[in-house]
């Protein structure tokens, strides 16, 4: 009975070691592909499309809401203490160390992520993947590579969009509806964000982030079971995962960048 | 083949609209735009306390920013304080018995240099040194004056 159960530990412990070790042995496989990528751009070019260009239209909304919103409350916490002048450094500063790198992945993740799960595990699952290797070419290499090199650039590159759509939206909240002097919100933003600081930090967070929101979404799409219940718990894996690997890694980052 | 021209099409519109977002954080929020202007002559003042005077902290003239302090370093013989300041080329008409204050932007906001001109015909040039300088205010200190010289009169 207790054997019994000491097994079960065993045998998951072993089953997540596994999954593990899969995990690694196909981040590495896709990254020693890269080769692969710069002989075929065009399938890159056609993952940018469906990982960056798709996402773009989230991507604008939800920065403009997110720095409306942050121009909205900061100005209000900020003028208790008669410091609206600096709703501009706290908006831009939020967005571009926290806000843009990780409610980007998020929703990348939830928006691209769960796609490519879905799209490796049908692949999967009416053997298109085993279809191509009895043809000798390698799947890892062939389809999953250009994905995730497609995610690993348009992560950076969606991010920058959010915050500066984000910095917009507070301007116009912050300077055009609450009244905020134009100058000084522009001035002390740029007197007070640094560039190697805050924007080289933000941008290496992303390209991070997109290494393991796409890396997430790739694997559990390799890794699914092959039958329809099987894809569509890979794909809800796939986005729990990536949220919560952003969240967790987001804070150690953070820690080591800001900490000093 | 069409669709693939638009596919590529909207995939360097993409990668374009990203380089234009990082560029715009780059210039207009981050403070890039203020560093790479190294236009501008050098000017050095010796301080007994800086306070917590920093580089890329203002310069200015009459409350308008002429300039910023480019370096602040401890001289180990003299027991001063060198601060290193570029002010801007068009503002070349500063004299050398200009008198350089340090000041604090309202109680407890960031602190500047504040240079007073006099009223000498002969101007500062490149690599001059002020002589009269005004160390900043600490606050501590000042509290601690006040103290000592309401204990004494009493």
């Amino acid at each position: 009975m207790l054997l019994d159960g000491l097994a079960r530990l065993g045998r998951s412990g072993l089953g997540t070691l596994e999954r593990l070790g899969r995990a690694h042995l196909l981040l590495a496989g896709m990254v020693l592909g890269v080769g692969e990528v710069l002989r075929r751009p065009g399938l890159l070019v056609a993952q940018l499309f469906n990982i960056g260009v798709l996402s773009m239209l989230i991507i604008g909304v939800s920065g403009l809401f997110v720095g409306m919103v942050l121009g909205l409350q900061g100005y209000y916490v900020l003028a208790q203490f008669g410091a609206a002048e600096s709703l501009g450094v706290m908006v831009a500063s939020s967005l571009v160390r926290e806000l843009g790198p990780v409610v980007t992945a998020l929703l990348v993740a939830g928006r691209a992520g769960s796609a490519l799960t879905a799209e490796i595990g049908l692949m999967k699952a009416t053997e298109q993947l085993s279809g191509l290797e009895m043809m000798a070419v390698d799947p890892v290499r062939r389809i999953l590579t250009p994905r995730f090199f497609g995610g690993v650039l348009a992560m950076p590159l969606l991010a920058a969009m959010f915050s500066a759509v984000g910095v917009l939206g507070g301007y116009f909240v912050g300077v055009g509806l609450l009244g905020v002097d134009s100058g000084s919100f522009w001035s002390q933003m740029q007197s007070k964000v640094d560039f190697q600081e805050d924007i080289v930090n933000g941008v290496i967070k992303s390209v991070v982030f997109g290494v393991v929101v796409t890396w997430i979404a790739l694997f559990q799409g390799h890794d699914s079971v092959p039958t329809s219940e099987g894809v569509s718990r890979a794909t809800t894996r796939s986005v729990v995962h990536a949220a919560l690997a952003v969240l967790g890694l987001d804070f150690v980052l953070t820690a080591l960048m800001f900490g000093e | 083949m069409a669709k693939q021209r638009g596919i590529e099409i909207l995939v360097g519109l993409f990668m374009a609209v990203g380089f234009v977002a990082m560029f715009f954080l780059a210039m207009q929020v981050s403070n890039l735009s203020a560093a790479v202007n190294g236009e501008g002559y050098r000017l050095t003042a010796r301080f007994s306390n800086v306070g917590s005077l920093k580089a890329r902290s203002p310069v200015s003239m009459a409350g308008v920013r002429v300039g910023r302090v480019e370096d602040v370093s401890f001289d180990k013989d003299t027991y001063e304080a060198v601060v290193t300041m570029r002010i801007d080329t068009a503002t070349d008409t500063i004299p050398d018995d200009t008198f350089a204050n340090i000041f604090t932007a309202g109680l407890l906001g960031e602190q500047y240099i504040a240079l007073e001109p006099g009223g000498s015909m002969d101007y500062l040039r490149d690599g001059d040194e002020i002589a009269h300088t005004q160390s900043a205010l600490i606050l501590e200190q000042m509290i601690g004056q006040f103290l000592f010289s309401k204990a004494g009169g009493d």
